[in-house]
């Protein structure tokens, strides 16, 4: 009789469950959303690395069984920057939160998607702080309340999908956690994409953010997704703010060809030193997969 | 293991402090660099981006320096030679990713091309302020390692040095220029690569299932591994255990720090290095670093004609300090001399070494400028008298 194994035992550290996120989050659903779309796309596993900051979804990192960086707060894009130029056969893959990703990191976001490095980039926004105890994001929609805007938020939040966009993504798209299987499908769209790939995934945090917002419980908040979530491909990411208890607008916004930072480099350095140069970073295809 | 000729620019060259230490970093075997401008450090980061095309390597000009340091980590992750450099407010930004290289063990080398401070203070002018900054500037208990160059020369030999000693330990070394070393242009001959000696990372060579990425046999160095290879480990800023899984437990946490600073107070005496001219008779003892060293030689020189005995000892390594060397030293010598651009930072390592057995004088300068080497002769007769 042959024993029963997780089915995602190939990507996950399963010594180092159970995991540390509360009953009713979504990232565990996120990150499996990452595993299934790694086993899709059939990039060799042994190639992929996972780098995270700070923060409930930083933890990521430490649960895939795959090379896997756990960072500083905000420096997950130009730590997997060095990574991928380092050893641009590597798929570079940065899974953090919004915090992390557009706070304190912000400026490293811009600048990897005006650069168009070659990474993916998943961020799963939960609206708040959920590792310090739900303080106001970049991401918070006003009215919201959170510790440290208890009479509600009043700063105008981040659209995340436009601010990519912006910045030049090649791959923009947002989905929540009950969408799985888009979800899933984005990101290995996402893995697959050369250049700077983004996914949005909304997430619920009902410890701190949907309960303090009479949203609920994780399931609840589910529910909520099903009955505000608008299907809109190619929307105007202008026009997608996430509004207080709003109607959301989720899928694909942006897929466009640009060339990569190493493209460019080695096209420029071509046509100015010609033979003198030898193209950097040259992947080679001959890893098997295990 | 013998330098990669594509990096080594052989013959003598007419060049300064920053272009040397380019080209020293190019011979060690850098082939990453990320870096934001800043004064006076850029010119190495220039002469970097002029010069990697050709030896198979990638240069990127970061958003900042927060940045500059995090690629770095994740390019020796990568398995490349990495560097950065920087200056004055530069090395504030790089201490937090100093700090997760020291947790993660990452060699990389950091260069800083001191200048007057605190805050913009003075960009184009010289400082040695930020010494004790390159010791304890990220938070946590760690130990680091620091040399200090004071010529071009210098700065190529010492640079490939500097990432000899981060591959054998694994630790960010501190590569601590100011701004008179780095402009400085003298003649610097560099040698043919077969004659350049190359410390290569501490490759892990045994079975992938076996791999433990922070376990250690002997010298508390762990081997490392390098992402893409199928070791599938994880690396973080948190305590670790041998598997670098986090663990919130004081013995994790014992287990883990102790070793961090072990691994180099224990082999301190292989690391540092000093030049000693006239120690065996010396009465007074200038001890000296950087830029200062060489203007404290005209002071050294004219004490001795007046009779006076005194010696010099420059320290090329600054961290770890030589504490066992100025211990016995203070035995010996009645008076230590201590010429820095700063208000006092090594001086007080040697003061705590010199254990009220030898009096220690500072020689101050608040930056902006050299000393006058009569302010220093003052002092080493003041000591002698």
């Amino acid at each position: 009789m042959s024993q029963l194994t997780h089915p995602m035992e190939s990507i996950l550290r399963m010594n180092r469950m159970p995991h540390i996120w509360c009953p009713g989050c979504g990232i565990g659903t996120a990150m499996t959303a990452l595993a299934e779309a790694l086993n899709k796309t059939q990039i060799p596993l042994d190639k992929v690395a996972v780098v995270s900051g700070i923060g409930c979804t930083g933890r990521v990192a430490g649960y895939v069984k795959l090379d896997s960086f756990h960072t500083t707060h905000g420096r997950a894009i130009p730590f997997a920057t060095g990574l991928k130029l380092a050893n641009p056969e590597l798929k570079v893959v940065v899974f953090s939160g919004d915090g992390d990703l557009v706070a304190i990191g912000g400026n490293h976001f811009i600048h990897a998607a005006r650069r168009n490095m070659d990474i993916a980039v998943f961020c799963v926004n939960n609206f708040t702080y959920g590792m310090t105890g739900g303080q106001l994001a970049p991401t918070t929609p006003p009215p919201a309340t959170s510790t440290t805007t208890p009479y509600g938020a009043y700063e105008q939040p981040f659209n995340l999908a436009h601010l990519a966009d912006s910045a030049g993504a090649s791959y923009v798209a947002r989905w929540t956690v009950l969408h799985i299987r888009r979800l899933t499908k984005s990101m290995t769209e996402a893995l697959q994409k050369k250049g700077f790939s983004f996914v949005e995934i909304i997430c619920p945090c009902p410890t701190l953010y949907g309960r303090r917002n009479r949203i609920g419980d994780g399931l609840q908040e589910m529910q909520f997704y099903r009955d505000n979530c608008i299907i809109q491909h190619g929307a105007d990411t202008r026009t997608i703010d996430i509004k207080f208890r709003d109607k959301i607008v989720i899928g694909k916004f942006v897929d466009r060809e640009r060339p990569t930072f190493l493209d460019a480099l080695n096209s420029r350095l071509l046509e100015a030193l010609g033979n003198r140069y030898e193209p950097y970073g040259k992947v080679t295809e001959n890893a098997d997969r295990n | 293991m013998r330098a990669d000729p594509k990096g080594v620019l052989t013959g003598d060259h007419y060049l300064d402090g920053d272009q040397a230490c380019a080209e020293g970093a190019l011979a060690a075997g850098c082939r990453f660099f990320a870096g934001y401008p800043i004064t006076p450090s850029t010119e190495i980061a220039e002469r970097f981006a002029e010069r990697i095309p050709e030896a198979a390597g990638v240069f990127v000009q970061m958003e900042d320096e927060l940045a500059s340091m995090a690629a770095v980590l994740g390019a020796a992750w990568g398995g490349k030679k990495a560097m950065t450099v920087t200056s004055g407010p530069g090395f504030s930004l790089m201490m937090e990713n100093i700090g997760l290289g020291v947790m993660m063990e990452v060699p990389c080398v950091v260069a800083n091309v001191q200048r007057g401070g605190p805050s913009t203070g003075l960009p184009t002018l010289p400082g040695q302020a930020d010494m004790m900054q390159a010791r304890w500037g990220s938070h946590g208990d760690y130990e680091i390692i620091a040399l200090s160059p004071n010529s071009p020369q210098e700065c190529f030999d010492l640079v490939i040095e500097a990432f000899n000693l981060s591959e054998q330990y694994r630790v960010p070394v501190m590569f601590m220029m100011d701004e008179c070393v780095g402009h400085l242009t003298e003649k610097v001959s560099i040698p043919r690569p077969e004659s350049i000696e190359i410390v290569d990372r501490k490759w892990y060579r045994g079975r992938k299932e076996n791999y433990l990425p922070y376990a250690v046999n002997g010298d508390l160095v762990p081997a490392m591994v390098k992402a893409g290879d199928g070791y599938r480990f994880h690396a973080t800023g948190l305590t670790h255990d041998e598997r670098g899984y986090p663990s919130t437990t004081w013995q994790t946490q014992e287990k883990c720090v102790h070793r961090l600073v072990n691994k180099i107070r224990q082999n301190a005496e292989n690391i540092i290095k000093v030049e000693k001219d006239n120690v065996d008779d010396a009465d007074v003892l200038v001890v000296s670093y950087g830029i200062s060293s060489r203007v404290a030689v005209p002071a050294i020189q004219q004490a001795r004609q007046q009779g006076i005995r005194v010696g010099h000892l420059r320290l090329i390594t600054v961290w770890p300090f030589p504490e066992k060397m100025i211990r016995e030293l203070a035995g010996r010598v009645k008076a230590f001399v201590m010429p820095e651009i700063n208000y006092g930072q090594m001086v007080f390592e040697v003061e705590r070494c010199a254990a009220g057995k030898a009096e220690t004088y500072l020689v101050p300068h608040g930056g902006g400028w050299v000393h006058d080497p009569k302010n220093i002769l003052q002092v080493i007769e003041a000591a002698a008298a």
